[in-house]
């Protein structure tokens, strides 16, 4: 039973079919001839079905390999160009609860280019501190930030941001606002101009597309040094021939998702609700980490769950779960594997302690009741057998020969 | 059984993986995460608990068609293996941290937490023998191939420890016969080169290493008769035994090369002397532990025929032992007195002595004290 979608979700039945029917064809979108010029409509095709699913304008999608090098793009080519303009602009304003492509760039910056990093901090659900944000602004001099970076909604614990207060206090400044959308687009409503962003990262594997190919939105009017330099495809700003096969594929799965959003943002968020109740009820000293979807429904994204076991570490509990045919996560990948105390639910003022007793499950398209049930039936022996493992990562109870009488 | 791999990404522990896979038990493998901060490529034969060979391990277990994980007891090992060693390097002694990680982490850490999630044992590389008798009770034998024994460093595990303890290679007649089946089974690990070294201190500089952790301060060498003949930068980075890198000033009499005879971390002093003074014939050892049920004269307290071996590729050299029970901290606890029918040379305190009868480990215990019955103390 797979409650991880939020790493990635399977690819959807229309998605499968667009990118089985392209990839057989041959055409590289930028040369002259016939072929050629199939590939480039399917492409334009494509890029006017991801801005209509975004709201954005067909020219403002610029095609990437994904959310993180989405992330790149604008994290990096937005401090260069407004730090160019203005070597004063040295400061980022960026959330303490970033993805890692974003937070990761945002170190490398201020490691390597001279940037300032200033990491807003969140409430205990989670959610941006404005008033940090207008401090910032106000006390510390808008004029030395390069750009405000803002995730759109959390990827560990589903917290929904207040991109549009965010917005409304950069604009007046004239400061570009990036959001890493990559959980939101698909899954809640998301409207690119309505935004007022600058630029906005989206991916295809998060919404029923494939993995490899992802979106930078980014307003006409944004000036934006390019990371990767090339033949000069997509207005000069991501050099590389382009995956079409991999677009169109990415556009029928935002088409679908956001055709079917509101339906199916109730359904999953009724499994969710029930997954919850079910928690609450199997371990009721498991704490719900983020907002409370009953106290409010549109704080966060509708598939997450995300809960915080006392006395269990989180890679225990996702072990016996993995072993029972239950697939879920501490909250974020690592591509060593070392599971870390989660920065985000540190940020949230949680203790390392509790921090290491998380687990996310994520329900998506292909969630279903049966997904539930199957998880609440292999819960609490797992939860029972994590608490007794308990912190033997800590403390060891084995006598040996140094310890012992 | 149900039986976690230790995977270290090296060849050994990936064909004991392999055999209890063949052996038929239920097997997932778990890689030990014991950096914080893990280098990202394995450089030399230095180290073992890089990204590259946690994916070493990975691979090996999606070859073996087995679950893999990473688990993290980067805290654990800092605190019982690293602070350890450094702790008992600033009192002058000379610890093994590969015996404390397979005392405190492997068969300690890593099996509580194995047994608590549903395993039944702890699977490793080692190449050492558990037999067990009629009543279950373990015994721990050294490995068929003498050369890659061991034994001794798995001698600090308890009755409790081995009774949860795998060891499937302990019949291999050689690490030759453990390469050439790791390439058959096609295992990319075949060729890897052994781990040497301490995998904490990845450069194998130790002086270097713990002249940053401890506070050294510089003191007095002196030789045999208590005269100053040279001058240390901090005694704690010298082990007994040690010749290089004393830079004495002024020439033994006799103009033959000096060692260290001791460490008086207390005077911050370094004494060296002549290779002969070197020689001890007994020890006295702390912290004892028995491997699986202790023989009869550990509890009547008579002297028992044994073989006595100090370090991890030593020679065992025939001795007699007995165990007398001492107060430490209002506890009454066993201490282990051992006389040795050969000298031995360079034995420092903190180093571990492991007792054997035939290929059987009887036990264990630190070296508190090491003398010379002839020789008389040293000024």
């Amino acid at each position: 039973m797979y409650l991880d979608h939020a790493a990635t979700t399977p690819i959807s039945a229309p998605a499968l079919a667009a990118l089985t029917k392209v990839i057989s064809r041959s055409g590289n979108p930028s040369s002259l001839h016939g072929a050629g010029r199939r590939a480039r409509a399917t492409v334009e095709q494509s890029r006017e079905t991801i801005a209509a699913a975004a709201g954005a304008h067909p020219t403002e999608v610029i095609f990437t390999s994904g959310g993180t090098e989405a992330d790149n793009l604008a994290v990096k080519g937005l401090f260069w160009s407004r730090r160019d303009a203005d070597p004063r602009r040295t400061r980022i304003l960026v959330s303490a609860v970033e993805h890692a492509a974003v937070q990761d760039t945002v170190e490398w910056l201020a490691k390597s280019e001279g940037a300032q990093a200033v990491w807003l901090p969140v409430d205990e659900a989670g959610t941006l501190d404005l008033e940090a944000l207008k401090k910032e602004l106000d006390d510390g001099g808008a004029d030395s930030v390069a750009l405000v970076t803002c995730m759109w909604a959390n990827n560990e614990v589903g917290t929904i941001q207040p991109i549009a207060d965010v917005v409304a206090l950069a604009a007046p400044h004239g400061i570009p606002v990036h959001s890493d959308a990559v959980q939101a687009f698909g899954s809640v409503p998301v409207n690119f101009k309505e935004s007022g962003l600058a630029a906005m990262s989206i991916s295809g594997h998060k919404i029923g597309g494939p993995v490899g190919v992802g979106a930078l939105l980014l307003g006409r009017a944004v000036a934006l040094t390019p990371v990767q330099h090339g033949g000069g495809q997509e207005r000069s700003v991501r050099s590389g021939t382009l995956d079409t096969a991999g677009i169109a594929a990415f556009a029928a799965a935002a088409r679908d998702v956001t055709e079917n959003l509101a339906a199916e943002g109730a359904r999953i968020a009724g499994l969710r609700d029930a997954l919850i109740a079910a928690v609450r009820q199997l371990v009721p000293e498991a704490v719900l980490r983020g907002t409370d979807p009953a106290l409010d429904p549109a704080g966060r994204l509708p598939g997450n769950a995300h809960f915080t076991f006392p006395g269990c570490e989180g890679d225990s509990l996702l072990f016996l779960l993995d072993m029972a045919g239950i697939e879920s996560s501490t909250g974020s990948a690592c591509t060593a594997g070392v599971p870390r105390p989660s920065h985000v639910l540190l940020a949230m003022g949680l203790d390392e302690d509790t921090a290491r007793g998380a687990q996310r499950f994520s329900l998506g398209h292909t969630s279903t009741p049966a997904d539930v049930d199957a998880f609440v039936a292999a819960l609490p022996q797992a939860h029972a057998r994590a608490k007794t493992a308990g912190m033997a990562g800590h403390q060891s109870s084995i006598q040996t020969a140094s310890t012992g009488g | 059984m149900r039986v976690l791999a230790a995977m270290s990404g090296g060849v050994d522990s990936a064909v004991a993986a392999a055999r209890a896979v063949e052996a038929g038990h239920d097997v997932v493998g778990v890689h030990l995460a014991l950096s914080r901060m893990p280098g990202t490529l394995r450089t030399g034969s230095r180290g073992c608990c890089t990204v590259e060979d946690s994916n070493d391990a990975w691979r090996a277990c999606d070859l073996l068609g087995i679950p893999y994980y990473v688990w993290d007891f980067s805290e654990r090992f800092k605190e019982d293996v690293v602070q350890d060693f450094i702790d008992e390097y600033a009192a002058g002694r000379t610890p093994n941290p590969c015996m404390r990680c397979n005392e405190r982490i492997k068969f300690a850490a890593l099996l509580e937490k194995a047994i608590a999630l549903g395993f039944d044992a702890v699977c490793t590389g080692h190449y050492a023998k558990v037999i067990t008798d009629a009543d279950g009770n373990p015994e721990l034998h050294r490995a068929a191939d003498w050369a890659k024994d061991q034994s001794y460093v798995l001698g600090v595990l308890t009755h409790e420890q081995l009774k949860h303890s795998m060891f499937p290679l302990a019949d291999t007649p050689s690490k030759a016969e453990v390469r050439a089946e790791a390439e058959r089974r096609g295992l990319s690990v075949a060729k890897k080169p052994d781990s040497h070294d301490i995998c904490f201190i990845s450069d194998g500089d130790t002086a270097g290493w713990l002249a940053e952790k401890i506070q050294m301060t510089p003191g007095d060498i002196v030789d045999e008769t208590g005269t100053k003949v040279g001058g240390h930068d901090g005694a704690n980075q010298f082990t007994v035994g040690q010749r290089r890198g004393l830079k004495l000033g002024t020439p033994a009499a006799d103009g033959k090369p000096r060692f260290v005879l001791e460490i008086r971390p207390k005077e911050n002093k370094v004494v060296v002397g002549p290779h002969a003074l070197l020689a001890i014939d007994e020890l006295k050892g702390i912290k004892v532990s028995w491997a699986g049920l202790p023989i009869a004269e550990v509890a009547t307290g008579e002297e028992f025929d044994c073989h006595a071996q100090v370090r991890a590729h030593g020679d065992p050299v025939p001795a007699r032992a007995r165990v007398t029970m001492v107060m430490d901290d209002g506890v009454s606890r066993q201490a282990l007195t051992v006389t040795l029918g050969e000298p031995l040379r360079g034995v420092a305190p903190g180093q571990t002595v492991v007792l054997y009868q035939g290929t059987r480990v009887l036990g264990q215990a630190t070296i508190d004290s090491a003398r010379s019955l002839a020789r008389p103390e040293l000024p």
